[in-house]
């Protein structure tokens, strides 16, 4: 009995490398969305808006936007900021916020601070919207169609390299299609 | 020709690493004296290489060497001196070199100042440290070699990241490193003890100072990046509960655990396989750190470019390392006797609680930084913990700890008298009553558990001072004798005192944040805003050109009751080359609280918006992390670590103390 006392924690370690090691898999990139949800409509959503207007999936049919899970409390979201005010003022590309599990004063203070370069912010308080969507953290983006198709997911900050060589790209086909 | 000199000095160095990993095991396994001398000097050889390739890495940074890929990726001609030093570490390989360079100075000075030791530890201690080094030089050179070459050189670099070009960068993650590094000699000497199947007193008195060390490294590194935080992110907060920030705190909840149990290993005799186990796992939670940092398992603001090879590496290292210690401690730990006993209220076993609190704490936050992980990978739903989690998990499992704080150093060992100790602090009961009471009149009622907080730091504090007191038997025996009495204290006596006072006063600066006032206006220039009493006027912003910037200079002069106080320019500073605005936050501090002030964005129209934040004795939290580092280090300047190394001869049972002696 004592002996299995002096195991546990070579017990509890192989329990937490078979997980690191799981989360390494190739196929599991935390960047990537599981492929069953790309090119499946994003789930449906009717948000309260933190200024005036709320966000609604189907309102947003038409064409291509990006969807950015973000919240004041969230650092990431922070390092990625710069690059959505890059994309909204230089690009022009039709980003709506959504605020995940946040307190709507704390994200208005963000904004104001830094920036605001969403066309609109719904207000996901419970953080229902974002288990619909699978969000497994935030910052998280996806890339809508005009259709409200799922095209792609960002995990994690954006970064300069994924906004020039993927996110941009991508959106250029979609608005020509 | 300097970058391939480099190169090959890391070669070299993994293969003197092989050599001292091998030969004094070798050598102590059959006695041979002579094949136990090699770890010394494997590991000062070993050193110089590693020191070597550091200083070519340097070098090639400091030239701006466009030919080495590492340099083109993480500097810029641009860069000011300071950056494109400490730019050697900002990246991924490079902090690599600086881990295993500071690998190579705890190995060295382990080699230089362990002449008292008994050779045979000696020699399994160095060679744990030599495997622990070839693991990782392997790493750099297979998986993360900061020395390719790019042909054509580049014209110029990419530069650094803006949020990295701050002096923080010198300083931070040195300290850290030297912290989590540090603990590797604790793992080595538990690693040795288990193939030898000896832990004694003198076991304990040869580690401690090497886990004293490093807990204070850890100290200072956790709480420079939290200060670098704070003054950097423009927003304020100082610590995020982010996955990277609770990969150094682990091994400070552990490592502060650790160096609590070895006292009653070197004490009492006892606890000793728990004192192992404390010593593999402190060790390894900064290895497992390492790897939710550089494998990309885990999104956090600190990632490094990642790699699926550079994961699967540095898994295998944890495999090796963690798994192989674990299986010696269930092999051989089952056989360590224990010592002396002890009755559930003691010095011991005020110790035990804190130790079984810390471990709790320390699961806790393991728990929240992988719960994503784990739920992910099994399929679940996607959830993320944040500061919700923390605050009602941690918090509450460390008021015990701190409550206790106050009374184990009053309780004798063996047998306490939980009553009396009760009784002969009742200075801090008066103390932390008067706290919550001028708090709670101060704030207006304000939130209770921040209220509640200035009481367990007033009775920390408070009990720091009796215990003190009663020790030098003040205002009980003559000046005189109590001075006598204070000047021979064991510096141990007065670490421990400043450790927890330093406790006492960061227990302060965090409770205080739940008061911080805020103000965030858009202003126009020549306008004003007020917060807590002041006001600040926007005076100007201009246009400044920096080395590698341009940086928006605002002018804000700040009064309190129509008198000046202070002007302060707080910056924004856009990075063209990487397209990037950081913030440079001005702060103007009395000790007591800080006016916190950034400039935000500007509407093209002269609009600028303005944040300040006045934030009572946020100050005091470093400065309590200050203290507790200081006090690590008075204790490590105990005579005792110097003259204790005859004790093992002895094979003494268990000492005897008087009931308040040490």
């Amino acid at each position: 009995m004592r002996r299995v006392l002096f195991l546990a924690p070579l017990l509890v370690f192989m329990v937490l490398a078979w997980y690191f090691a799981s989360a390494l898999r190739p196929d599991r990139n935390p960047q990537e969305l599981p492929s069953a949800m790309i090119d499946k409509m994003a789930p449906a959503f009717d948000l309260a808006g933190l200024h005036g207007e709320g966000v609604a999936r189907d309102a947003l049919k038409g064409a291509p936007v990006l969807i950015n899970f973000f919240a004041s409390w969230c650092v990431p979201c922070r390092v990625e900021h710069p690059l959505l005010m890059r994309l909204a003022e230089q690009e022009h590309v039709a980003i709506y916020g959504i605020d995940y599990k946040d307190k709507p004063e704390d994200a208005t203070k963000l904004l104001a601070q830094f920036g605001d370069p969403y066309r609109r912010v719904g207000l996901d308080q419970d953080g229902r919207v974002g288990l619909d969507f699978g969000v497994y953290g935030v910052p998280e983006t996806y890339v809508l169609d005009g259709a409200g198709k799922i095209r792609k997911r960002f995990v994690g900050p954006l970064t300069a390299a994924q906004v020039d060589n993927d996110l941009l790209p991508l959106l250029h086909s979609l608005r020509r299609s | 020709m300097i970058t391939e000199l480099g190169h090959f000095a890391l070669i070299l160095a993994l293969c003197v690493s092989l050599t001292q990993s091998l030969v004094p095991l070798i050598g102590a396994a059959r006695g041979n004296l002579a094949w136990m001398a090699v770890g010394r000097n494997a590991a000062l050889v070993q050193f110089a290489l590693v020191a070597l390739a550091m200083a070519a890495l340097m070098h090639a940074y400091v030239t701006s060497d466009f030919s080495v890929v590492n340099v083109v990726e993480n500097s810029h001609t641009d860069k000011p001196l300071l950056y494109r030093i400490t730019g050697v570490w900002g990246n991924h390989e490079g902090s690599m070199v600086l881990w295993v360079f500071m690998l190579g100075v705890c190995s060295a000075a382990l080699a230089l100042f362990s002449g008292n030791l008994p050779p045979d530890l000696r020699a399994r201690v160095l060679a744990v440290q030599g495997m622990i080094a070839t693991g990782f030089l392997l790493f750099i050179l297979l998986t993360s070699n900061p020395f390719l070459r790019t042909w054509p050189p580049a014209a110029n670099g990419h530069g650094l990241n803006p949020v990295l070009q701050d002096p923080g960068l010198a300083f931070h993650p040195p300290f850290l490193y030297l912290g989590y590094v540090g603990f590797s000699v604790g793992f080595a000497f538990a690693v040795a003890a288990l193939i030898e199947g000896r832990v004694d007193a003198a076991w304990a008195r040869w580690v401690r100072p090497w886990t004293l060390a490093s807990w204070c490294a850890l100290t200072i590194g956790i709480a420079m990046g939290s200060w670098w935080a704070y003054y950097t992110l423009g927003w304020g907060g100082w610590w995020f509960w982010d996955p990277v920030e609770n990969a150094s705190f682990m091994p400070w909840l552990v490592g502060t655990a650790l160096i609590h149990s070895s006292i009653v290993v070197e004490k009492r005799d006892t606890m000793k396989s728990w004192t192992i186990l404390l010593a593999i796992i402190t060790f390894s939670l900064s290895l497992v750190g390492t790897f939710l940092v550089r494998s990309g398992v885990l999104t956090s603001v600190h990632s490094f470019a990642t790699d699926p090879a550079r994961g699967t590496f540095i898994l295998l290292l944890l495999v090796v390392a963690i798994g192989g210690s674990l299986t010696l401690y269930a092999v051989r730990a089952p056989s360590l006797k224990g010592g002396g006993l002890f009755a559930p209220v003691s010095r011991e076993g005020a110790l035990v609680l804190n130790n079984l609190l810390l471990s709790c704490g320390c699961a806790t936050v393991l728990l929240g930084t992988l719960y994503p992980l784990f739920l992910d990978v099994v399929g679940g739903p996607k959830l993320s913990v944040g500061f919700p989690f923390f605050n009602r998990t941690f918090v509450p499992l460390m008021v015990p700890i701190i409550l206790a704080v106050g009374i184990g150093p009053m309780l004798s060992w063996k047998r306490g008298d939980l009553l009396g100790a009760l009784q002969r602090l009742g200075a801090a009961y008066v103390a932390a009553a008067v706290a919550v009471m001028v708090a709670f009149y101060v704030t207006h009622g304000g939130p209770i558990l921040a209220v509640l907080g200035f009481g367990l730091a007033a009775w920390t504090g408070a009990a720091v001072v009796v215990e003190w007191a009663e020790r030098v038997r003040l205002f009980r025996a003559p000046a005189a004798d109590s001075l006598r009495r204070a000047i021979h204290l064991p510096r141990a006596a007065y670490g421990m005192s400043f450790a927890h006072f330093g406790l006492a006063v960061s227990i302060a600066g965090f409770s205080a944040s739940a008061f911080d006032v805020e103000a965030i206006e858009t202003v126009r220039i020549g306008s004003d805003l007020k917060v807590a009493g002041y006001v600040l006027r926007l005076a100007d912003v201009q246009r400044l050109p920096g080395p590698n910037y341009i940086a928006d200079d605002a002018t804000v002069e700040i009064s309190r009751d129509g008198g000046l106080v202070a002007v302060v320019h707080p910056e924004r500073r856009f990075f063209p080359l990487q397209q990037q605005t950081t913030s440079e936050t001005a702060i103007r501090t009395n000790l007591l609280s800080d006016l916190y002030v950034a400039l935000g964005e500007s509407d093209d129209a002269g609009n600028w918006t303005l944040r300040a934040y006045w934030k009572p004795l946020v100050p005091w939290i470093w400065m309590g992390a200050v203290i507790m580092a200081f006090g690590g280090m008075v204790s490590l300047s105990d005579r005792r670590w110097r003259i204790g190394a005859a004790a093992r001869a002895r094979r003494s049972g268990p000492l005897l103390q008087p009931a308040a002696g040490e």
